[in-house]
């Protein structure tokens, strides 16, 4: 933590210089905001999910509900993934901001398995549930349920597939500043499906408990 | 703009750091994570035993969860209350406004009209 840009959320230049005085805003700044819209929006989509869940989740048509379908333990471990997942993810951010390859490298793989492991106890889970007769087609909340987990377990999945070329970008582009900045809307992206699922654990998990 | 953004086959590492905006802060990622740990052991230990006064159980659940949300959109997604994220909270408030519309629209419409809607069983005697 010697370099004083890294340490604070400003960068030092920006310091004292009043908002209106410093010109345009720097493409990093402006591409951190648009891919900010962009959550906000995907956000929007997940809550029309909820939102078709909320209504839902009592129209089991004579089909297993929540309580009897959801194992805890299974859930803790998904949402264990997710949360170091999105933590290393973090530490994968800051190597880039130190132009550190190898432990760019080194956290990428360790959040590459963790959300590798987070979607196959999610495929897992949802197989058990096909398999055992409770599969999206036999009542209104299991459509519901599948729409909601699965839109974000494709999420995360996509997230996957972005990481990768990241790696890959770093390796054939090296860091130049176009690559740190995608680097940090994938760090957004990861950080705001890890948001969404704390709703999905607590409506869709814990709620059928309550 | 940096003037490393036009040179395409430039070598590593040569580009000095020079571009404003919002920066990573390890501190900020260990304090989270602690403190997202926590919050989701909470919600999880409210939810499997049967230790909290259970018609308190949803509310609890609601409270925990949006704190956990604001510790991730603070220590992970660094929004904060410099003047380098105003516009991202501006955008923020807006999302969270379409978000409790859709959500709560959505709830309440669909719960008026279940209270209205005439039953199938009642439906059958009324054409017979």
């Amino acid at each position: 933590m010697t370099d004083a840009g890294i340490g604070s959320l400003t960068v030092p230049v920006a310091a004292g210089i009043p908002i209106s005085e410093r010109g345009p805003a720097s493409t990093r700044t402006v591409v951190s905001f648009g891919f900010w819209l962009f959550l906000l929006s995907d956000i929007v989509i997940f809550s029309a999910l909820f939102a078709a869940y909320a209504v839902l989740s009592k129209q089991t048509a004579g089909g297993p509900a929540g309580a009897q379908l959801f194992d805890l333990r299974h859930v803790f471990l998904e949402t264990f993934c997710l949360l170091i997942s999105s933590f290393t993810c973090g530490l994968c951010l800051l190597a880039v901001e130190r132009r550190a390859a190898t432990r760019i490298y080194a956290w990428s793989i360790v959040t590459l398995l963790l959300g590798a492991s987070f979607v196959s106890l999610e495929v897992s889970e949802f197989a058990d549930m096909i398999v055992h007769g409770a599969g999206p087609t036999r009542s209104a909340f299991l459509s519901a349920f599948f729409a909601l987990v699965g839109t974000h377990g494709m999420h995360v999945t996509a997230g996957l597939c972005w990481l990768a070329i990241m790696m890959l970008q770093v390796a054939t582009l090296g860091l130049r500043p176009m690559v740190v900045r995608r680097f940090w809307c994938f760090s957004l992206f990861w950080h705001a499906l890890d948001l969404v699922w704390i709703g999905v654990f607590t409506i869709v998990y814990l709620g059928a408990r309550a | 703009m940096t003037p490393g953004d036009e040179a395409p086959a430039a070598p590593k590492d040569a580009w000095p750091d020079i571009e404003e905006g919002p920066r990573p802060n390890a501190q900020s990622y260990w304090v989270g994570l602690g403190l997202a740990i926590l919050l989701t052991i909470a919600s999880f230990a409210v939810a499997a035993t049967h230790g909290v006064w259970a018609p308190s159980v949803p509310v609890l659940l609601a409270v925990v969860a949006i704190a956990q949300m604001g510790v991730h959109l603070v220590f992970f997604l660094h929004v904060s209350s410099s003047p380098d994220s105003t516009n991202t909270i501006l955008a923020l408030a807006f999302g969270i406004f379409v978000v409790a519309l859709v959500v709560f629209g959505t709830m309440i419409i669909m719960e008026n009209l279940d209270a209205q809607a005439v039953s199938m069983e009642e439906l059958m005697r009324m054409q017979r």
